[in-house]
């Protein structure tokens, strides 16, 4: 812990509801001029809607009654036996469309339709919060243009199909690495072109202000539901939250709510893709330095000359060469922790909890995971039996129904065992096949 | 880094308007007094840096000047340009591809500079110039012969630095305004800016278009009245009737993704050809 932060928690003062437009030297709004005005009218029209009680009761009442909010905190009894540590998920996979995203979808589209407009775009990388803004365009009655790295929509081809389906347009972008973060370009360039009828619908806690304070908000209730599900549950406060970051949306939605317990440890779980040491990985704060894009100086995967290195990981949802820039604040200030956790690290742990919990995770959700059982296995090897009393909450931010065509090359999956086999007594083959 | 002091504030403010003096005798604003004087507009061209090569690229900018730029705005390539529309987006992508390094930008503007008599000013995303530190990249451009950056993506709001690194170094701020920039934002726009203010003259990315927005007029009034010191317009100029139309109320006009066409399409010597076109020759001016 930083004497800053030692210092901020003896003078009591928080951490919790920072309000941007700067976090630290992070944040700010390096944007374009021509977007200047809807971002100003954005800022205003969140600041009054988040002092309006009827606003917050609409959001309210669509969170629970659309969404399916509050997720349940679930105990993993099996995978806790197995690690060590008692492990808790929150489980946002249970979310209408499966994942966090929806709650800042409905959020931003309740804000657009308080602003007069009549058009959602956004970007999407794994499909998750393309699928999420079609929903909230096809409720709310909206047009919908969803901008997806060509490269995505390949090997995303069913969630292109479940936007469409909602009724949006998608658009595979075909610049540059033809993946998240060109998705957001072209939804910027179209954004700069339609500003008077449309809201660009931005799926993380990233970007200019007020984006990265807004999405918080939106996304709180997970932390706050969680705090208060743990300590129902157990009678107190966890040793432990971990969440996956790519933007960072699922993990300053569970964080948030815990910076100022000071006793929580705070881990955040970057795309280590092949390993760091390759290169070919998503691991911005870990190997990252600060920088502008797409509207705020923050820790950025970028070259000698500012040009920006793609990014690579098994999972499209973190697969984005920036970060929020409150999470370059709260690693300066060494509040979270952040580290990279590798493709297979997190195909082990997505394998291990369907084996232990039957669950089964976004690949984003297992990068959570493993590193939460990395942690784990640190204080079981401190002291066995201090660990079997602790406790760590995980943010399983969606489901993997999406991600089974990943997971089928990967593990080399979907071959059935020929009933023939079993009928000549073959269990050796009938063994061999199950253990894939 | 400091992009801020200790207590998040930065040592010019919008809040307050105090921004640097602009110098009235840089060579970028002599040469726009010279246009006003002479009753005509500014041409202003831009091309990027490194497309198709660092070569070709440096002599293309050089006809441009032969031919009748007053001014050249030299891109410089960046990976996430979100101000582009396709044609430069490709172009500068190219520039990438084969190989352009920031540091090449300092040997273009010298060499344009010592070959032409057009005034060098670079058009830049913000982040190379973060990288390579914004300090070190204005005594660099300096030092070189460029004569300021027009920055697409920095606004005055986040700009410390570089008022402090432009007012060191002698170069001019040329700051975006648009159409939908409120009036106490035109004012700050103007205000901060030395040189001219580049006047978006359509709500979009970059790109030929068949006719320059009326609205473009309505801007440029509006900035005149907020004080800026000369207000030129770019975004959809592609040829000699758009320069003459925009000529009769702006102080410069601005082409560029019709000159990266002609370097697309048909070499240096289209370069030069179209300029003159734009410029209003019929021949080529004598000597030149």
């Amino acid at each position: 812990m930083s004497d800053n932060l030692a210092t901020a928690f003896l003078e009591g003062s928080s951490l919790k509801n920072a309000p941007g437009p700067y976090f630290g030297q992070y944040g700010g709004r390096w944007m374009p001029e021509s977007l200047i005005a809807a971002m100003d009218e954005l800022e205003r029209t969140f600041n009054e809607a988040k002092n309006d009680p009827e606003f917050l009761a609409e959001f309210r009442r669509l969170s629970l009654e659309y969404s399916n909010r509050p997720s349940l905190l679930t105990e993993c009894t099996r995978l806790s036996e197995e690690t060590g540590v008692r492990i808790f998920l929150k489980r946002e996979d249970l979310n209408h469309t499966g994942s966090h995203k929806i709650n800042n979808v409905i959020g931003q589209a309740l804000l657009a339709k308080r602003m007069g407009k009549t058009r959602l775009i956004a970007e999407t990388g794994a499909g998750q919060h393309g699928v999420a803004t079609a929903t909230a365009a096809a409720l709310f009655g909206m047009e919908c243009v969803i901008y997806m790295g060509e490269e995505d929509t390949e090997r995303q081809a069913l969630n292109v199909a479940r936007m469409q389906l909602l009724g949006a347009k998608v658009i595979a972008v075909q610049n540059g690495s033809r993946t998240l973060k060109d998705a957001i370009n072209e939804a910027l360039r179209d954004w700069v072109s339609n500003v008077d009828n449309t809201h660009y619908l931005l799926g993380t806690a990233a970007g200019a202000h007020p984006f990265p304070a807004m999405v918080r908000f939106f996304h709180d209730a997970i932390g706050t539901e969680a705090r208060a599900q743990i300590q129902d549950m157990t009678g107190r406060l966890p040793d432990g939250v971990a969440a996956c970051v790519g933007g960072g949306s699922n993990a300053i939605g569970i964080f948030h709510a815990f910076l100022d317990d000071q006793d929580v440890k705070i881990y955040g779980f970057e795309a280590g893709g092949d390993g760091v040491d390759t290169g070919r990985h998503a691991a911005t704060i870990t190997l990252g330095r600060p920088g502008v894009l797409h509207g705020a100086m923050t820790y950025l995967m970028q070259d000698e000359d500012g040009q920006t290195i793609e990014s690579h990981s098994i999972s499209a949802g973190l697969d984005y060469p920036g970060v929020g820039p409150e999470h370059s604040y709260l690693s300066d200030i060494g509040r979270v922790s952040y580290q990279p956790v590798t493709d297979t690290e997190a195909m082990d742990a997505l394998r291990l909890l369907c084996r232990t919990e039957g669950i089964i995770p976004a690949i984003e959700s297992s990068h959570a995971l493993a590193g939460a059982l990395r942690i784990c296995r640190e204080w079981v090897a401190e002291d066995p039996e201090a660990a079997r009393e602790k406790i760590m909450v995980v943010c399983l931010s969606g489901r993997g129904d999406k991600d089974m065509e990943t997971a089928l090359k990967w593990f080399g999956l979907g071959k059935a065992i020929p009933s023939s086999t079993l009928m000549t007594g073959n269990k050796e083959a009938a063994a061999e096949s199950e253990t894939n | 880094m400091s992009y801020r002091d200790a207590n998040g504030q930065a040592p010019y403010t919008v809040a307050s308007h105090t921004f640097p003096a602009r110098n009235a005798n840089s060579r970028l604003s002599q040469r726009l007094t010279q246009c006003r004087e002479a009753g005509r507009a500014a041409l202003i061209g831009y091309l990027p840096a490194g497309f198709p090569d660092l070569e070709t690229s440096i002599q293309a900018a050089i006809e441009l000047g032969k031919n009748g730029a007053d001014i050249i705005e030299l891109g410089v390539p960046y990976s996430d340009p979100v101000m582009d529309g396709p044609v430069i987006q490709q172009a500068t992508g190219v520039a990438l591809e084969n190989g352009f390094r920031l540091s090449q930008i300092f040997e273009a503007v010298r060499r344009i500079t010592e070959a032409t008599d057009a005034v060098v000013v670079v058009m830049t995303y913000w982040n190379p110039v973060l990288a390579y530190g914004v300090e070190r990249f204005a005594a660099d451009l300096a030092a070189a012969g460029g004569s300021g950056i027009i920055t697409p993506d920095l606004v005055p709001d986040e700009a410390s630095d570089w008022f402090e690194a432009s007012e060191k170094h002698g170069l001019d701020r040329i700051f975006l305004a648009a159409l939908s920039s409120s009036p106490e934002r035109l004012r700050m726009v103007s205000e901060a800016s030395s040189g001219f203010v580049y006047a978006v003259s359509v709500m979009g990315v970059t790109g030929a278009r068949s006719s320059v927005s009326d609205a473009a007029q309505r801007l440029v009034a509006d900035l005149k009245e907020s004080g800026a010191p000369y207000a030129c317009v770019g975004l959809g100029v592609s040829n000699r009737s758009h320069v003459e139309e925009i000529g009769a109320y702006a102080d410069g006009v601005i082409v560029g993704t019709a000159l990266v066409k002609a370097l697309q399409t048909g070499g240096v010597q289209a370069v030069a050809e179209l300029t003159r076109e734009l410029a209003g020759r019929a021949e080529p001016t004598a000597g030149e």
